[in-house]
């Protein structure tokens, strides 16, 4: 599905607005006071050598006059522990559950940006507040159509604001498994790579579209080989294709079933700028729309977790 | 200069019945066509010292000549590349005759392609450290351009933009074919032709291509004996004497895919083939009065027209359309019907055709044959033969 339902849409705005309206919610203070011993373990796990957290005659004679806590901690003091109760609730649940239930069951963390005020001490208890600061989307996504929800965090010590904290979510509805995608089933289409054509599957992993160059006399050549046809040089190098290129022919697969593809689809040779031919399969673009001379552009498509193949699209001229 | 032209001759034909299902193993059908061969040139077993076959053909020499009692072999041989070799097969029979490396040589093609094993299956099946026709095949596979109706289909698309051609254009190919067939006995399709408005409306395969613009798939087998033109005179039937035999390759020649090279308009193989059958034989498109032409797909009928000099480029739809392939056209093409109409034995049973054509028992007997022209599968290395009467 490439659109989200009208109704369902409005019924998120509206909600995140509210959400949005009723603003920050302070939380539970931290479980236990700022203390050396979780500052030790967190700066061992960290590789943190600074003395300044841990070495109490160092700290007194440095700029706090005592011990602090490394301020990247800060969440640390406030998350709720994975055996304890519920945690309190913030703005942000009922918009992540109304999410999950319209679909948009993926989540990936985007950005997270802190910014400290001032040091922790010891014997301090920081109070989460929790804000919903926006909520944009439909957005169409590598990983699916979401929605970016972005929160706020402030860690206060009695009401005084020592650090915040920005963080922003994608919650994505996965795609729905097409043939060519169907739960990551390897990609029955596999090509043979040697010795001879390892180069250009390597660069399709990379996002390039590579051309064999002849490093003797600068020929280009598609498909490759291991030899320069027109000066014997065994010496193979490659240029990066600019991507762009032009229908020279295709064709309309209907039957029989191909695994892997689902039909119809279209093959097209296309004609690149550099002077090579490729073909690929033309995507994006109904099979009835296609024509000789379209200009396309490369995009490169995961058929499963390993293999990349390079498709066309349809490109302004 | 030494020329093979005259020399050699086939001798003898012969064919199993061409069906969907033949009920019996390749080897059994590859040794009755070759005993029908040898019965219709009136040669024994023991008289063959060579055999010769295609390398796609899934039945070793050595095994049909245990089969059929053929003995002791001096000279064995293979063609590569599908259906290019039909006519590859009677150059490399024609040429040990030739030489004397074999006197007899029995050339065959058996399968079962329709029952077993079907070429227009999709072929995905890639190794790791790719032979060379596996490199080539995985500028194809991935992308899902995996059967012969694909590979050709492109070439048909560049062909309709550059020269106008539309599917009616390769429909009335079908239509010929189908209607020669309907009057050979033993064709697949006897009794059944088709009309334009059929083929029109039968469904997708790749397009451009139709069902209808697509070879059928066979069971079946020929066999051809060849010797020499002197030895074919003391034999059953009129000879069919080799009066051109060609293979040929084009530059940058690729397996039905030969989509990197010139304007993908043409098939550059078939021009090299042809430049050589008209060198050879010292005969010019005029002189041939029927064609064999190999038809696993239509479009490439009007290709072949082309580069064999029939007419000139993009002007084979006008030849068709006028009704020039047609049983009273100014070149009957494939009066058996074809591999579109008879069966699709390789393009073998063509070979078996331009034989009877010459010694005047065809179903479709076209009048006063002195030379008929032969090819292969196209798209792939090819080859082509001239066959005339003595």
């Amino acid at each position: 599905m490439t659109t989200v339902e009208p109704a369902v849409h409005r019924r998120l705005a509206e909600l995140a607005e509210r959400r949005i309206e009723l603003g920050e919610t302070r939380g539970l203070p931290a479980a236990d006071p700022v203390n050396l011993p979780m500052i030790r373990h967190w700066a061992e796990a960290m590789g943190d050598t600074n003395p300044a957290y841990t070495d109490e005659e160092f700290a007194a004679a440095g700029p706090h006059g005592e011990i602090v806590a490394p301020p990247a901690m800060i969440q640390v003091w406030t998350m709720p522990g994975r055996g304890g109760g519920r945690p309190a609730p913030t703005p942000i649940d009922d918009v992540l559950a109304a999410l999950d239930e319209a679909g948009f069951t993926g989540v990936v963390a985007t950005d997270c940006r802190q910014t400290y005020h001032r040091y922790l001490r010891l014997g301090e208890r920081p109070v989460p507040g929790t804000r919903l600061s926006g909520m944009t989307g439909p957005k169409t996504t590598a990983l699916g159509l979401g929605y970016f929800v972005t929160w706020v965090i402030t860690w206060y010590v009695a009401d005084e604001p020592v650090a915040e904290m920005m963080f922003r979510v994608l919650k994505f509805r996965p795609p729905e498994r097409g043939p060519a995608a169907a739960a990551r089933d390897p990609y029955p289409l596999r090509p043979a790579v040697g010795r001879d054509t390892a180069f250009f599957w390597e660069g399709v992993r990379q996002g390039e579209l590579r051309i064999q160059k002849c490093a003797g006399c600068g020929t280009l050549r598609h498909p490759p080989g291991p030899v320069c046809p027109s000066c014997r040089s065994t010496e193979r190098a490659h240029v990066v294709a600019s991507g762009r290129g032009e229908v020279f022919s295709y064709v309309v697969h209907h039957a029989p079933p191909v695994p892997g593809l689902a039909t119809p689809f279209v093959v097209a040779v296309v004609q690149l700028p550099e002077g090579v031919r490729i073909v690929g399969n033309v995507v994006e673009c109904e099979p009835a729309k296609v024509e000789i001379g379209m200009p396309v552009r490369v995009t490169f498509r995961e058929m499963d977790d390993e293999f990349v193949l390079p498709v066309w699209s349809p490109a302004e001229s | 200069m030494y020329s093979l032209s005259g020399r050699t001759a086939i001798a003898g034909i012969g064919a199993t019945e061409f069906s969907k299902d033949s009920g019996r193993s390749e080897l059994r059908l590859a040794a009755d066509a070759v005993f029908a061969a040898l019965d219709d040139a009136g040669v024994a077993p023991a008289e063959v010292d060579g055999l010769v076959t295609f390398t796609q053909d899934a039945n070793d020499e050595i095994a049909v000549a245990r089969e059929t009692g053929i003995g002791e072999l001096t000279f064995f041989s293979r063609v590569p590349y599908g259906g290019g070799a039909a006519c590859g097969t009677v150059l490399q029979a024609a040429m040990a005759v030739a030489t004397g490396a074999a006197s007899t040589v029995v050339c065959y093609r058996a399968f079962n392609e329709r029952s077993g094993s079907r070429f227009g299956r999709p072929s995905t099946g890639l190794g790791a450290e790719p032979s060379s026709l596996g490199a080539e095949m995985s500028w194809h596979v991935p992308h899902g351009l995996v059967t012969p109706a694909a590979w050709v289909a492109m070439v048909a698309r560049r062909y309709m933009h550059a020269y106008g051609a539309t599917s009616e254009d390769f429909g009335r190919v079908a239509v010929a074919m189908r209607r020669h067939a309907a009057t050979n006995p033993a064709a697949w399709f006897h009794g059944r032709p088709i009309t334009l408005e059929e083929h029109q409306r039968s469904r997708w395969i790749v397009e451009p291509l139709h069902l209808l613009d697509c070879c059928q798939e066979s069971d079946g087998a020929v066999a051809l004996v060849v010797t020499s033109a002197e030895r074919a005179r003391d034999l059953r039937h009129r000879p069919a004497v080799v009066t051109g035999a060609v293979q040929g390759s084009g530059a940058g020649q690729m397996m039905m895919t030969g989509f990197y090279r010139g304007d993908m308009t043409g098939l550059p193989e078939m021009g090299v083939v042809a430049r050589g059958l008209w060198e050879m034989s010292g005969l010019a498109p005029a002189d041939v009065q029927t064609a064999i032409l190999y038809d696993h797909f239509t479009p490439f009928v009007l290709l072949q027209l082309e580069e064999l000099g029939f007419c000139a480029r993009g002007e084979a739809r006008d030849l068709v359309a006028g009704g020039g392939i047609e049983l009273d056209g100014g070149l009957p093409v494939n009066p058996h019907g074809g591999q579109l109409g008879e069966a699709y034995i390789h393009g073998m049973n063509g070979i078996a055709e331009a034989v009877r054509q010459i010694r005047g028992t065809a179903a479709n007997q076209v009048t006063g044959v002195h030379n008929v022209l032969v090819t292969a599968g196209t798209g792939v290395p090819t080859s082509a033969l001239v066959l005339s009467t003595p």
